[in-house]
């Protein structure tokens, strides 16, 4: 029920009545049937304007690629000639400064593997929780910013944390264990709140039509929520996977070690990590001339690794993506 | 699975003669927080008939069917007053509503294809609940489709994602899927709105055929697809029921209110 409009009598106030103007004014330059087209000197301003935002925020995204390339590049040409076969499968020898890091590849497989098996049951039980059955209320509202604030809090907090925690509160002294657990607790918030916005990203009007065929909430989600999200989980699976991988304030009081001469044999046991080698070899070893590429090999490792994961991440993505379901 | 009678067609039969009443809806009220979307609506379905909704946007037609089968435990907010009776069962009593839904088949307005294969669409129902012999999952999928219209044209290719079919096959599926629950009723919230004329149409013959062996709740804004179709016809109008007769009757002049004579003659808003 719309009132009718009462046609306005005041042409001056009409504010479509001035472009018109404006535009008979210059159009003089163009050929009579097209003066339609001729920009006014309001649309010329607009275009120019158009045409340098368009620049800048080019111009800004092509600096965020400067770093990038500068480290890679800085890492690839100061360590790439390091990575040999030895370097990957060979002992640390001579405090650091020879062999290879074979411990601290295997250790970091390790210490990643503890994270992912506590980290991803929890947080993703934890996310179809909240997701799929929580009302929204205060609690869930409460968990929720508990969530965001749990990300936010330091590495190094973390590890004080887990030290607490894990390594004397719950007697697994300084270990593979220990030190997996305060990575999974660090990396939780990121598994929950990816795992539950792909789970949300799954219409709700297919949960709808399962309810009403007289499926439990459970059997929804098994049957059509879980399958249409996987690739969605799976991504964070992979994200928390690099994440754990870098990490080195967590590790380095719960169950990481300088050196450690024999490789984990259990959960147990305490290991060498990629990150706290690079933090060894950079600032723990008196380094000459001869192994001054030690630590840029060191962090060449661990990048590689990490994009590796983030490789496989996308390829999951687009693997599982490309069947279009909906 | 215990607290609810296996065969509702076996329920209350009143006294009188007449179709016994699968569908009693007495006091019915449904409030979204403070928003009022229906107000005391009375009426019953009977047995094996088609019992058309009519009426325009925000009449509450669609709430109504929310709450038939207590789809309003997922819709937060929403609450449901007054008595509603399925095969003589307070539905408001029944512990297994996953029970109750099975009895009650729903199409939505859009089609929702579930993002399964054609075959598993039509199977999930009778997967859920312990169907899982091959020749008779076979037999269930190939009867739905058929009676839905659809078996001719996707009968080689049932392993194709069902949600990647057009909109006219998905709604199609949709229906096969809710015939695949066995339903004692069957609610089509304005199933034609994204179906060709054509075949809608022969989605209509199908439901007059089903007409024998189960209960229709047609909502439609389509006011000739009611006189078409429904044995029956309600007038919803701003949340409430403005009169309820014999579609013949309703449509050949016999309609009591002025609202309803005007709505069915398109003279409205």
């Amino acid at each position: 029920m719309s009132a009718p409009r009462n046609p306005s009598t005041n042409p001056s106030t009409d504010p479509g009545a001035d472009p018109g103007t404006d535009r008979e004014a210059h159009a003089n330059d163009a050929t009579a049937g097209h003066q339609i087209f001729a920009a006014t000197a309001r649309e010329g301003a607009s275009l120019r304007r158009q045409q340098a935002i368009r620049g800048l925020f080019l111009l800004t995204t092509l600096l965020l690629v400067l770093p990038v390339l500068a480290i890679l590049g800085k890492l690839a040409i100061e360590g790439g000639p390091a990575l040999t076969w030895e370097f990957f499968t060979e002992e640390p020898r001579n405090g650091m400064k020879d062999g290879g890091i074979f411990p601290a590849l295997i250790g970091t497989i390790w210490l990643t593997a503890g994270a992912l098996g506590v980290a991803v049951p929890l947080g993703v039980a934890a996310a179809i929780y909240l997701s799929e059955y929580a009302s929204d209320n205060w609690l869930t509202r409460t968990i929720n910013l508990a969530i965001v604030n749990l990300a936010g809090v330091p590495s190094i907090v973390h590890a004080l944390f887990g030290v607490g925690a894990f390594v004397h509160f719950m007697a697994f002294g300084t270990s593979i264990l220990a030190a997996s657990c305060t990575l999974a607790v660090m990396t939780l918030p990121v598994v929950i709140v990816s795992t539950r916005e792909s789970l949300q990203a799954v219409p709700r009007a297919f949960r709808e039509a399962c309810w009403s065929l007289g499926a439990t909430r459970w059997q929804t989600i098994w049957r059509v929520v879980l399958p249409n999200s996987g690739s969605g989980i799976l991504t964070g699976v992979i994200l928390v996977v690099s994440r754990a991988v870098g990490e080195t304030a967590p590790i380095m009081f719960t169950g990481a070690a300088f050196f450690v001469p024999f490789l984990p044999q259990s959960v147990f046991d305490q290991t060498m990590a990629l990150s706290l080698h690079l933090y060894n070899v950079s600032t723990q070893v008196n380094l000459d001339d001869q192994h001054k590429h030690l630590p840029f090999a060191v962090a060449l490792t661990l990048i590689l690794v990490v994009l590796a994961m983030n490789a496989l991440a996308i390829w999951f993505r687009m693997k599982l993506r490309g069947r279009k379901k909906w | 699975m215990v607290n609810f009678p296996a065969t509702p067609s076996a329920a209350v039969r009143p006294a009188g003669g007449s179709a016994p009443t699968l569908l009693g809806v007495s006091g019915l009220s449904i409030r979204y927080g403070e928003k009022v979307a229906l107000q005391g609506v009375d009426l019953e379905v009977r047995q094996n008939e088609i019992f058309g909704l009519i009426g325009p946007a925000n009449a509450g037609k669609t709430s109504f069917l929310r709450a038939l089968n207590r789809m309003d435990e997922f819709v937060p907010g929403m609450k449901v007053d007054g008595t509603i009776t399925f095969a003589g069962r307070d539905v408001r009593t029944i512990r297994n509503l996953y029970a109750l839904r099975r009895h009650i088949g729903v199409v939505f307005p859009l089609p929702v294809g579930l993002p399964l294969s054609i075959y598993d669409n039509v199977a999930l129902a009778p997967r859920l609940r312990g169907v899982r012999n091959k020749t008779e999952l076979d037999e269930i999928v190939q009867r739905c489709l058929t009676r839905a219209a659809l078996w001719d044209e996707v009968k080689d290719r049932l392993k194709n994602l069902g949600s990647l079919l057009s909109g006219g096959q998905q709604q199609r599926l949709t229906i096969a899927r809710a015939l695949s629950q066995d339903p004692e009723l069957l609610l089509l919230d304005e199933f034609s709105i994204a179906v060709d004329p054509v075949t809608t149409m022969r989605i209509e013959e199908v439901l007059k055929e089903l007409r024998a062996e189960l209960t229709i709740v047609l909502v439609t804004n389509l006011v000739q697809q009611a006189r078409r179709l429904a044995d029956r016809t309600a007038f919803f109008l701003g949340g409430r029921c403005v009169e309820i007769g014999a579609t013949e009757d309703l449509f050949n002049g016999g309609a009591k209110d002025q609202r309803t004579i005007d709505y069915l003659e398109g003279r409205f808003g």
